[in-house]
């Protein structure tokens, strides 16, 4: 009898607190403002700018560092920062920086050309006392740099083995963040979780698998930002990461999964952001082997995917159609002519026919998932439905993203058709230069895994690096465009937009074509 | 006794010794390496090669098994290429979190299961059986981590009683209450399926027990009926519950790697997928030590417990 009263007792009661359970109750875990929470995608593996390689700590990194230059806002153009000017040399290989007067690392150790010799020989000089701090996974972006000299104080010299012009992109870039030789050489191999920097954020501390704490450095050359702290929280899974957004634990979250962007877009609660990026989403075809090695029937794979459906209704709008190698984002040195491939099945089915493939059996390599590869799979499907349709029989080979590089990277010949692939660069040049030269092959080190080969892509893409003056290189990289889009190396799918979603009380907030956060002017209210 | 908790002790090293054996053959076997997985996209063989000699990796695998066990064995384990610290701070650290949240869901399904079992056996086929018995469908039913996402639904993103993820706050916090509300929703979570096997069980360990002739004796005597169920049948029922109890010791470690997943609770188990997805095998190995060693564990700490509860299990 006890037992049966406790039990409807306790019924009652829970009853009751569901009922009566108020309706619009206080957030619990609310940051106070001034104090912006971020939701991130994983637990950074250092903050060390030299030896990380992943968006997600890139996202922190930008704001504990300053580097060389920077990318103004809003665009790939290159703007002063730790350096407030710099010449090139006439043959392009010796470019001479002078530093900011008077900016200290947060630790209080002068940035001077020492300071920037210290940074570069770290990462790239093997006898370097400090090189043991590594790996510097991403140290070949440097890889041109021949000799680096503090000429004075204040003026540091740079030089380069060849002309090489996106250097000064990829001083820009997280890999060429400056760091304190001072705190390196205190904490060693463990910098990369002391890190010390000149950035608007000063680091405050990492409990890790829990947040990163930044907060605001009073003495920013630029100006202290009006954020007091922001904290960094890994938390790996979308649905809880969309859960946090709608509960107030965060005030910023990045990456929202497709399914969940109209939700924020129609809340009044919310704001949502959404920024195309450098990133093309890609399918290479195999031109060393039937039926790709006729240019018709890459072509006809171009005509025949539905890019618009894909991007709407696969991604839900999170990318736009692809329309060639350079994604739009590079605003300078993209071709603007340039049409995507129209979904025309008609001509792709005739264009399959002439060349005598109708009926062949393609192999298509996909992954997974993986670093912006958006939704692969599904993907896959559609694409496969899609060729069928013209005359294709598509079978899909599904690898975990490890195991997709393992067999992408070498090439390839014998083992599949078509590949699924994704990049994000930081200069026009990297994604073409590496991947559709004929140097550029898999034996040769290269990406070019479907071995595509034209004497006037490689002659353009050469000058285009060696050339200093950037509209120069801006006509070669919509020459080289042009010549790509009408070979068809690859089926041009999709350009990522990064999206952002912000509470209400977060205002000044810019997502960046770097897919870089800032969070300088950012405010919280 | 003694004797026979040292000798069980004694054989945990070598089935430790031969797990990180095969851990490491078969992480070896996994196609990707390290390098692979930080570079991504920009993993040529010759940026692969410098990065694998940075790391180390370029020894082969029976040399690099060596100096793992011969490191061990002065109790360095390492240090993770992924995180960028000691594999002993991460796990230690890592290992703590996932007991606390499978040990409160181990207390959770002990009390409720118990409960709600004798309450069924005691009112077979009564109202509150019925109700019990739907209960617990539905909770061995339930995918654990779908639970675990309505419950953030609706306790934390609908009624914003309970933080959504995490173990602390990140800001304020750290303390006792803050750890129990982050604790709740997780714990409750990963209890569910366990609940639901422990009550099922004690519902029939004690249906078979209150049948038999010694319960008729304690009623014949005239004991208060509380006391029959609670002290004689209940006592006798514990022998056949604590290896079930045990076994859900085993299952509620197991499946927290998807409830960390779920709440971010920053454990062990997730440490491990994630450590597996990056091929850091060194933090791979450091996480299977110590799971292991503490499923061993419990296992003769049940052992030990049935043998003192049942005087006929000779330990």
């Amino acid at each position: 009898m006890h037992l049966r009263r406790t039990g409807l007792l306790a019924s009652a009661a829970i009853a009751a607190t569901l009922i009566l359970a108020p309706a619009a109750p206080p957030a619990l875990a609310q940051t106070p403002p001034g104090v912006l929470a971020i939701g991130q995608i994983a637990e950074p593996k250092s903050l060390d700018p030299a030896a990380v390689t992943a968006a997600n700590d890139f996202r922190i990194v930008v704001n504990l560092y300053d580097g060389l230059v920077r990318y103004a806002d809003g665009s790939f153009e290159i703007e002063p920062a730790l350096a407030e000017s710099w010449e090139v040399s006439e043959d392009g290989t010796v470019y001479t920086f002078t530093l900011r007067e008077g900016v200290t690392f947060h630790d209080g150790t002068p940035v001077d050309a020492e300071a920037i010799v210290f940074n570069f020989d770290r990462m790239l000089d093997e006898e370097h006392p400090y090189h043991d701090t590594g790996p510097f996974p991403l140290s070949f972006f440097f890889s041109a740099i021949e000799e680096v000299e503090a000429v004075d104080a204040r003026t540091v010299r740079f030089t380069l083995n060849e002309p090489y012009a996106p250097f000064l992109s990829n001083l820009a870039y997280p890999t060429g963040l400056i760091v304190s030789p001072t705190a390196v050489a205190e904490h060693g191999a463990d910098f990369g979780r002391n890190p010390v920097g000149t950035g608007p954020f000063r680091f405050e501390s990492w409990d890790a698998n829990t947040a990163v704490v930044v907060v605001r450095n009073e003495e920013y050359w630029d100006g202290a930002p009006p954020l007091e702290a922001a904290i960094f929280r890994p938390i790996t899974d979308a649905n809880t990461r969309v859960a946090e957004m709608l509960s107030g634990g965060i005030d910023v979250m990045v990456e929202v999964p497709p399914d969940s962007v109209s939700r924020f877009a129609e809340s009044e609660d919310f704001e949502l952001y959404e920024q195309a990026g450098p990133h093309l989403w890609f399918l290479i075809l195999n031109a060393k082997e039937p039926p790709f090695d006729d240019v018709r029937v890459r072509q006809a794979v171009n005509y025949a995917i539905d890019k618009e459906t894909l991007v709407e209704n696969v991604l839900q709008g999170t990318a736009e159609v692809a329309s060639g190698p350079i994604p739009p984002a590079f605003a300078w040195a993209y071709n603007e002519e340039l049409e995507p491939y129209p979904h025309d099945p008609e001509r792709a089915r005739q264009l399959i026919e002439e060349a005598g493939a109708t009926g062949s059996t393609v192999t298509m390599f996909v992954t997974e998932g993986g670093s912006g590869m958006l939704d692969p799979v599904p993907m896959g499907t559609a694409i496969q439905a899609d060729l069928e349709e013209v005359g294709l029989d598509v079978e899909i080979e599904t690898y975990e993203w490890n195991t997709f590089l393992a067999q992408v990277n070498p090439g390839l010949e014998g083992k599949a058709n078509m590949a699924q692939m994704a990049w994000m660069t930081n200069d026009p040049d990297t994604l073409p230069y590496l991947a559709l030269r004929s140097e550029a092959m898999p034996d040769n080190g290269g990406f070019n895994s479907g071995y595509y080969s034209n004497p006037e892509v490689d002659r353009l893409l050469q000058e285009a690096r060696t050339a200093t003056d950037q509209e120069e290189r801006a006509r070669l990289y919509k020459e080289m465009q042009e010549i790509v889009h009408e070979d068809a190396p690859w089926a041009f799918v999709a350009n990522w937009k990064q999206n952002a979603v912000t509470s209400a009380a977060v205002d000044d907030f810019a997502l960046q074509p770097s897919f870089f956060l800032l969070l300088h002017d950012v405010t919280k209210e | 006794m003694h004797l026979y908790i040292a000798k069980r002790l004694a054989a945990l090293v070598p089935i430790l010794f031969g797990l990180t054996l095969v851990v490491f053959f078969i992480m070896a076997l996994i196609p990707g390496d390290p390098a692979l997985a930080i570079l991504g996209a920009y993993a040529t063989p010759e940026n692969v090669a410098r990065l694998n000699a940075q790391l180390g990796l370029d020894e082969s695998l029976p040399v690099q098994y060596l100096t793992w066990l011969g490191n061990l064995l002065q109790g360095d384990l390492g240090r993770s290429y992924s995180l960028n610290r000691p594999v002993l701070d991460e796990v230690l650290e890592r290992f703590s979190a996932t007991l606390i949240l499978a040990g409160a869901a181990l207390v959770l399904c002990t009390i409720f299961g118990l409960l709600a079992g004798i309450v069924s056996a005691v009112r077979q086929y009564g109202l509150a059986d019925k109700a019990v018995t739907l209960l617990v469908l539905v909770g061995i039913s339930m995918p654990s981590f779908w639970l675990g996402l309505l419950l953030i639904l609706f306790f934390a993103v609908e009624l914003r009683w309970l933080p959504a993820s995490g173990m602390y706050a990140i800001y304020g916090g750290g303390d006792l209450p803050d750890l129990l509300s982050h604790l709740i929703l997780p714990a409750a979570t990963l209890a569910a399926v366990a609940t639901g096997v422990v009550a099922r069980l004690t519902r029939s360990a004690m249906l078979e027990v209150l049948r038999q002739d010694f319960i008729r004796t304690a009623r014949a005597k005239g004991l208060p009926e509380r006391r029959v169920i609670y002290v004689h049948a209940f006592k006798a029922a514990l022998v056949s519950i604590i290896p079930v109890i045990g076994i859900q010791a085993g299952f509620v470690l197991g499946g927290a790697v998807y409830i960390e997943t779920v709440f971010q609770w920053p454990g062990i188990g997730r440490m491990l997928v994630q450590a597996i997805s990056t091929r850091d095998i060194l933090l791979v190995q450091g996480g299977v030590l110590v799971v292991a060693a503490s499923y061993v564990l419990i296992n003769l700490l049940v052992d030990v417990l049935q043998s003192l509860v049942d005087p006929r299990v000779k330990a």
